[in-house]
């Protein structure tokens, strides 16, 4: 259907259209972590009234699962990361954003106008989209994970921990995530040993010292867990060793898996372009995508820094291109799709842009 | 309407003895995803008044039933009925999965 520029203002507010058609959205942001939150203060405060779809459960990202931030700017005593998020989802709808508490079960990034099906059948449509969707905990990939999940395996220290007091745990990992766990997890646990496939962590300097420095924490270092053992809840681990494959028992009351986390980009998979590591592909510094008018932000972009604060700055590139993208297509009216155009290749997006 | 509060002086009553199936969520305040999970409930609640009964469960002043359910990660769902647990449903879940957790119930 042929339209103008003047539709995508909505003269009604904002309000949500029952159905797709006459109103077309200027933008919509998946997603509500830092990225997600921060490219909606940003939009919101150039009036492009961005709808954000925040998830009906996970609503905040993975900082919903932290207790005490210390390295956000701003907060020398620390803060909360549930209070950090509720902090910045008022400030997002303080100028106008407004949040939606659903998921997207379906995108269809083809044409000019975005569409987004959500889980309750909702239909949104836009001229331009963030994907800020963040990244999910990675599993092992061992039989008995998934089936003792919720039976004493766990991806959350700050969900889980308190159901351990007393009890022996292990945590895989070796990264910040992992040393941050442990040393959590020591607050309930009477023992806790930090299971790493490699001989040395790759934390930080500071977390590393904290759980060498903490009584409760042993490490079982050059260790794989190959099978978690228990019936209805966990009773141990196998454990393989790297350097020589031998096999040994563990017993523990509960494991907590912090390995890492994988960009979640099962919603694009056929519709961006991804890089070797699995994020989402972005044209050099910028948040472009793969399709015109489509912008990525935060850690579905970024397979190396994963910070809060690194994905606030990534959401507040996607939304000041996403913003440009606008403004450029308000002057020239919105353009009749091209078949060829629909694959949206950065080159011409450059192009465009120079 | 939204999902009243159980404790464990309350539990044979509000739980174990009660008519059709009891939901009972087992949370806390300090857990993320049991605060996104709780206005789905009470929407699942209010749209469901007649079919299931919702209840919340703190754990940090109940851990008596805390630790007779087994519980090692929250939120927890329990639908009881008749005095038996029927069906587990651990960590929080979109509204539209939760419904489908709980087709026997509210289908």
């Amino acid at each position: 259907m042929p339209r103008g520029y003047d539709v995508l203002k909505h003269p009604d507010g904002g309000k949500p259209p029952a159905t797709s058609g006459e109103n077309v959205r200027q933008l919509i942001i998946i997603g509500s972590g830092p990225a997600g939150y921060t490219a909606a203060i940003y939009a919101a405060r150039a009036n492009l009234a961005p709808l954000v779809i925040a998830s009906s459960v996970e609503a905040g990202g993975e900082l919903m699962n932290t207790t005490e931030v210390e390295n956000f700017p701003g907060f020398p005593e620390g803060v909360q990361g549930p209070d950090l998020m509720t902090k910045m989802q008022e400030q997002a709808e303080k100028f106008g954003a407004e949040i939606v508490y659903d998921d997207v079960v379906n995108l269809d990034l083809a044409g000019a106008t975005k569409t987004v099906t959500l889980g309750s059948g909702r239909v949104e449509e836009s001229d331009a989209l963030i994907f800020a969707t963040g990244s999910a905990y990675r599993r092992i990939g061992i039989e008995g994970e998934d089936r003792l999940s919720g039976r004493g395996v766990s991806w959350c220290a700050t969900c889980d921990g308190f159901f351990f007091r007393e009890r022996t745990i292990a945590v895989v990992g070796g990264g910040d995530s992992a040393m941050e766990e442990a040393t959590f997890l020591t607050r309930f646990a009477s023992k806790v040993y930090v299971i790493h496939r490699r001989g040395e962590l790759r934390a930080s300097k500071i977390m590393q010292e904290r759980a060498f420095a903490n009584e409760k924490i042993e490490f079982v270092w050059n260790s794989e867990v190959v099978d978690v053992l228990g019936e209805d809840a966990v009773t141990g681990v196998v454990l393989e060793s790297t350097v020589d494959g031998t096999r040994s028992e563990l017993a523990l009351d509960g494991l907590f898996v912090a390995i890492g986390n994988d960009p979640r980009t099962h919603l694009v998979h056929d519709k961006l372009d991804l890089t070797p590591e699995g994020t989402i592909w972005v044209d050099g510094r910028s948040s472009r995508t793969s399709v015109r008018g489509v912008f990525a932000a935060g850690d579905v972009i970024d397979p190396t820094y994963r910070q809060a604060v690194t994905a606030a700055g990534s959401g507040t590139v996607a939304a000041l291109d996403a913003e440009h993208f606008l403004a450029a297509l308000g002057e020239a009216g919105a353009p009749e799709v091209d078949a060829d155009e629909i694959g949206g290749r950065p080159e011409a997006d450059r192009a465009s842009a120079a | 309407m939204t999902a009243k509060a159980t404790t464990s002086a309350t539990w044979d009553q509000d739980v174990l003895q009660a008519k059709g199936p009891v939901l009972v969520d087992f949370w806390a305040e300090w857990c993320g995803p049991c605060r996104m999970v709780a206005p789905v409930l009470d929407q699942i609640q209010s749209e469901n008044p007649d079919k299931i009964t919702i209840l919340k469960l703190n754990v940090d002043e109940n851990p008596d039933l805390a630790m007779k359910y087994q519980i090692t990660s929250i939120p927890a769902m329990k639908v009881f009925d008749g005095g038996e647990v029927k069906t587990t449903i651990i960590g929080a879940k979109p509204k539209f999965a939760l419904e489908q957790d709980l087709a026997a119930f509210i289908g």
